[in-house]
């Protein structure tokens, strides 16, 4: 009888230690051994054109732009925007001066502060190819020498040439025709 | 001896922190060198011209040494955002995440919720997942549904003589060198490139795209 109810006890205990390991997997959404994808994921970077936050916004402003919906970046970052580009650029302080795509210190800001990249359905996609302007960003766009020459080059490209491109025009490794694009790495 | 250490130590130190935050590399302190930090995106039509690849590097100069270990954090989330009406609000979301060696990857989809705060729509209808190929591998590539994905250490694809870009900010030069150097060459990132058919994505017109970085709370 006593060697019985100790027998019952240790039943007892087991069942529940079972028990509790099987609830606590109550959590894990997808079975024991599937991945778990449970769980709220909180934004700590964004990017949408190129060197934006690096060269437009100041300082103390970097993470609360990486931290900004899109929607709302143009009414909060705009005028600092304006402000740093006229700091890098100051012949776009002159009235009226515009440049190549003849957008003026405050359309320009206006179009870049809210930081998405227009990409085209229907055609080129390029960041600039001489002729598609924003219509999305190939692998080999020289962004750089885009960026400087609309931030520096003035309204035909000729201004301070000096500024206006890097001179390194492509990759050091090709980029592969076919699906991933990327070259393989160093 | 020590102290000359030191002293070169923190001089790398000074130069790679200086040297690394152009396009998007290491462009905010939250974020600075860290897993979610993200190097650049991309966004263009696929050897396939029904298709729109989209591209996003995380984790920026990685050098060859540095790159075997490297790897994906799995309590992150990669996401690209498309609008696809021009309000700049995302009506679509392509989601990437790691888990044991797989990329998975969920959508083109309707995200339950905008913004900055995201759940992992594992429920999606589109979805796959491909092994991340180990460095110094050929790539692996998994598709379904006519999605496309990979992921993996690719050579960094940006370029630019961003050296000589401090030096014109900072004072100590007037323009650039040309030929210039490009501070990039030889250097690797961890990429995520996924391909989906333009019918998926609006079909025509423009699409608005940015990528995000989220971290699991």
């Amino acid at each position: 009888m006593k060697f019985n109810n100790i027998k019952l006890y240790a039943v007892a205990i087991l069942v529940s230690i079972t028990a509790f390991n099987c609830s606590n997997d109550d959590d894990n959404n997808d079975g024991p051994t599937g991945p778990n994808f449970a769980g709220t994921y909180v934004q700590e970077d964004q990017m949408g054109r190129p060197a934006v936050n690096t060269v437009f916004v100041s300082g103390g402003q970097k993470d609360a732009f990486n931290t900004t919906v899109p929607s709302e970046q143009g009414a909060m970052f705009q005028s600092m925007f304006q402000t740093n580009l006229e700091g890098l650029s100051p012949a776009y302080a002159n009235p009226g001066d515009t440049n190549a795509l003849g957008l003026d210190s405050a359309t320009f800001t206006g179009l870049l502060a809210t930081d998405v990249l227009n990409v085209s359905l229907d055609g080129a996609t390029t960041f600039y190819d001489g002729t598609n302007v924003l219509t999305g960003r190939a692998l080999a766009d020289d962004v750089i020498t885009v960026e400087l020459l609309l931030i520096f080059g003035g309204e035909d490209f000729s201004e301070n040439p000096g500024l206006s491109n890097d001179n390194v025009d492509a990759n050091d490794k090709a980029f592969l025709s076919s699906f991933p694009y990327l070259a393989s790495p160093w | 001896m020590k102290k000359t250490k030191f002293l070169i130590a923190t001089a790398i130190l000074g130069i790679a922190t200086f040297v690394a935050i152009a396009a998007d590399h290491i462009d905010a302190p939250a974020v600075s060198g860290g897993t979610s930090d993200i190097t650049d995106f991309y966004a263009f039509q696929g050897e396939n011209s029904s298709n729109i690849a989209f591209v996003a590097n995380v984790q920026g100069l990685l050098s060859p040494d540095a790159t075997g270990s490297a790897s994906f954090d799995e309590n992150t989330l990669i996401e690209f955002n498309i609008d696809t009406d021009g309000d700049n609000v995302e009506d679509l979301v392509i989601q990437a995440t790691a888990r044991d060696g797989k990329m998975y990857v969920f959508g083109p989809t309707t995200p339950t919720t905008t913004g900055l705060n995201s759940t992992i729509l594992a429920n999606s209808t589109n979805q796959l997942a491909v092994d991340i190929t180990p460095y110094g591998q050929s790539a692996i590539v998994e598709s379904s549904g006519g999605i496309q994905a990979f992921a993996g250490p690719r050579d960094d694809p940006f370029f630019m003589d961003f050296n000589r870009y401090g030096e014109i900010i900072g004072g100590t030069a007037t323009s650039f060198n040309n030929p210039g150097a490009d501070t990039f060459a030889g250097f690797n990132v961890m990429s995520v490139v996924v391909e989906v058919p333009k019918s998926m994505i609006g079909g025509t017109g423009t699409i608005n795209t940015w990528v995000e970085s989220k971290r699991k709370q």
